[in-house]
């Protein structure tokens, strides 16, 4: 049984740690019939249209956007949506919100997303190495994450920010550390269910090493659980970083950034100003549920059950 | 018995370990911490001040030994900034934040199980699909902004509900007006968990309805309401009442939003505050106490399941 393509499919090799793998190439079979499967999964296409847009109009922000997102017009403050030159209309200061929306866009994307690239290689040794050797350290490591489990999700990441200050670094960090527990719990339970089935067996009776079992047989597998749960995460921890930002303790202004665009619309609602607020949290809402529907669509394709009908 | 009996040991450990991460937190403060609270401009003699005022001229392992002793006789240390006893600030906002959260619990479970369960039953049908596409994207929203988006439809726009605060500022209303008030935070806060809650709930019902019993009941021609509400439920029910309790840790953080935008003078308000004014002891009580709620509703969950699950009773029996 070839299990070194879903390796591929998460665009992520495990950490170099282990012997290197067998060669991966986009042409397997796994691959081709995981790509086939998502393709017909229209909601999940149609999702990751849409987050190759964003991450694009992020991207070419400047070249797209003729306003500078810090600096506004107090003649035009806070005109509506369709305005003349200023289709999303102005907020408060008078800056362009579209603009605004579109440089928000690169520091947004980025405090969701790298926490969870970076935490993965992290979470997947952990989940396995405390999944298959059961060892007294990683023992003990499991038990340290029960401790972190004890603090809901957002508190924790609420309570390093405030004493670390804000700032795009140590909301990574913080986000980062409070991620660790949930992605290695995933990596953990994905390693116990793959340690009961036959091919480990097999493995094993063939004399393969830890070493090997590990990283050639286990980790290719548990990758898989733990690429659809990043995916969730991403658009989860979008919406969790836009939060300390709208608290004051995530991305300081003037930087554009869609939590902060929130809070700006806040202090204007009462005015009956909506759409200074409404635009950037529709944003924040339609990329985490496109995360959402894509981490669907690839759990679906990578389910061999799922991908031949 | 046993099984309880093990499962407070554990979370002893737990509340141990997270007292001391709460500890540690002021310790991460970069640079010195007292110099942090008091700002570039302050004196020598005021940061040795409060550094002796936060024990912070002490070893760190005397430190810990001082501020757990201290919590297990309810000293919560002193405020920086309200010069009050931490505990006098945080007491009465808790009550106000748990008053919110179980409003917000009961609709959750009113609305979000019942929901779960009538898709399930439904499967494949229009409502199936649109209800759980809608909780798809409820479960994306951001907490704060719903606020905010139900301040500017139901407050703003139609009037319907008061915007801030928990009582009427000009003319208190006693127990109506304080209702009144919790609707919008209730609603927002609820909002994310329950869409969860509802998911959930369907693919738990979903697993007992495919299996044989339920096959063998529905063909010895049992009606479908009591096949679904009596027998399907019961089974159903441990695994949901597992993820309500994980859903009140979202729940408690969503909540600290909703306090911030609604005005509502809960902890997480208090947070948001002392987090400002950097007056890092009563941010280490209130997250303290908000950990310390979440742990406790999820020792209740499990023991909950275990109660309710014929399995699990009987192997710990």
């Amino acid at each position: 049984m070839s299990t070194t393509t879903t390796a591929e499919v998460a665009g992520k090799a495990p950490v170099a740690a282990g012997p290197p793998l067998a060669p991966r190439t986009a042409k397997s079979p796994r691959f081709k019939l995981a790509l086939r499967a998502f393709s017909r999964d229209k909601a999940a296409v149609v999702s990751a249209a849409v987050l190759v847009l964003v991450v694009l109009a992020s991207i070419f922000a400047p070249l797209l956007t003729p306003y500078d997102p810090t600096v506004g017009s107090a003649s035009e403050r806070l005109s509506g949506i369709g305005t003349p030159g200023h289709p999303l209309g102005l907020d408060g200061q008078g800056r362009d919100i579209l603009s605004r929306l579109l440089h928000g866009g690169r520091n947004s994307l980025l405090v969701g997303v790298v926490p969870v690239a970076v935490v993965f290689p992290l979470a997947l040794m952990i989940g396995l190495l405390a999944g298959y050797t059961h060892g007294v350290v990683s023992g003990i490591i499991m038990r340290l994450l029960d401790v972190l489990f004890a603090f809901p999700l957002v508190l924790l990441a609420i309570a390093l920010s405030a004493v670390l200050g804000a700032g795009m670094d140590n909301i990574m960090l913080s986000i980062g550390v409070t991620l660790v527990p949930y992605m290695a719990r995933v990596a953990y339970t994905a390693t116990v269910q793959e340690t009961e089935k036959e091919y480990i067996e097999a493995a094993r009776a063939y004399g393969a090493t830890t070493r090997e079992i590990l990283w050639r047989e286990l980790a290719p597998n548990v990758v898989t659980a733990l690429v659809v749960y990043a995916t969730t995460l991403c658009g989860l921890m979008i919406v969790v970083a836009s939060g300390l930002s709208f608290l004051g303790v995530g991305i300081t202004p003037p930087t554009p950034d869609w939590g902060i665009m929130t809070s700006d619309g806040a202090s204007v609602l009462l005015e009956g100003k909506f759409h200074v607020a409404t635009i950037p949290g529709l944003m924040i809402l339609i990329v985490a549920l496109a995360f959402n529907l894509v981490g669907d669509g690839v759990r679906d394709a990578l389910d061999p059950r799922k991908q031949t009908s | 018995m046993a099984f309880i009996g093990r499962r407070l040991l554990s979370t002893l450990f737990v509340l141990l370990g997270v007292s001391l991460v709460v500890f540690l937190l002021i310790q991460l403060v970069p640079g010195d911490p007292a110099r942090a609270v008091l700002g570039m401009g302050a004196t020598q003699e005021a940061v040795e001040q409060i550094r002796a005022e936060l024990g912070l001229d002490q070893p760190l392992a005397v430190q810990y030994a001082d501020y757990l002793g201290g919590l297990l006789q309810g000293d919560l240390g002193r405020s920086l900034v309200l010069s009050k006893d931490v505990a006098e600030v945080i007491g009465p906002r808790f009550a106000n934040t748990i008053l919110l959260t179980v409003a917000a619990l009961v609709l959750c479970i009113a609305v979000g199980v019942p929901l779960g369960i009538i898709a399930a039953r439904h499967q494949h049908s229009v409502f199936d699909r649109v209800a759980m596409f809608i909780c798809l994207a409820g479960a994306s929203v951001p907490v704060y902004w719903f606020g905010l988006v139900l301040i500017g439809v139901f407050g703003v726009t139609l009037g319907w509900f008061p915007t801030s605060g928990m009582f009427n500022t000009r003319n208190p209303g006693g127990l109506p007006d304080l209702l009144l008030h919790l609707v919008l935070p209730a609603v927002a806060a609820a909002l994310v968990p329950l869409a969860v809650i509802a998911r959930m709930s369907r693919s738990a019902m979903v697993d007992v309805l495919n299996q044989d019993y339920i096959r063998t009941l529905r063909a010895s021609g049992l009606q479908e309401r009591s096949l679904l509400w009596r027998h399907g439920l019961r089974n159903a029910l441990p695994p949901i009442a597992n993820i309500i309790g994980l859903q009140v840790g979202y729940l408690l953080g969503g909540v600290i939003f909703v306090e911030v935008v609604f005005g509502w003078p809960g902890l997480g308000q208090q947070l948001y505050t002392s987090i400002t004014a950097r007056d890092i002891p009563v941010v280490q009580a209130g997250v303290l106490f908000i950990a310390l709620a979440f742990v406790l509703v999820n020792l209740l969950a499990d023991i909950t399941v275990n109660l309710l699950d014929p399995r699990t009773r009987r192997r710990s029996a």
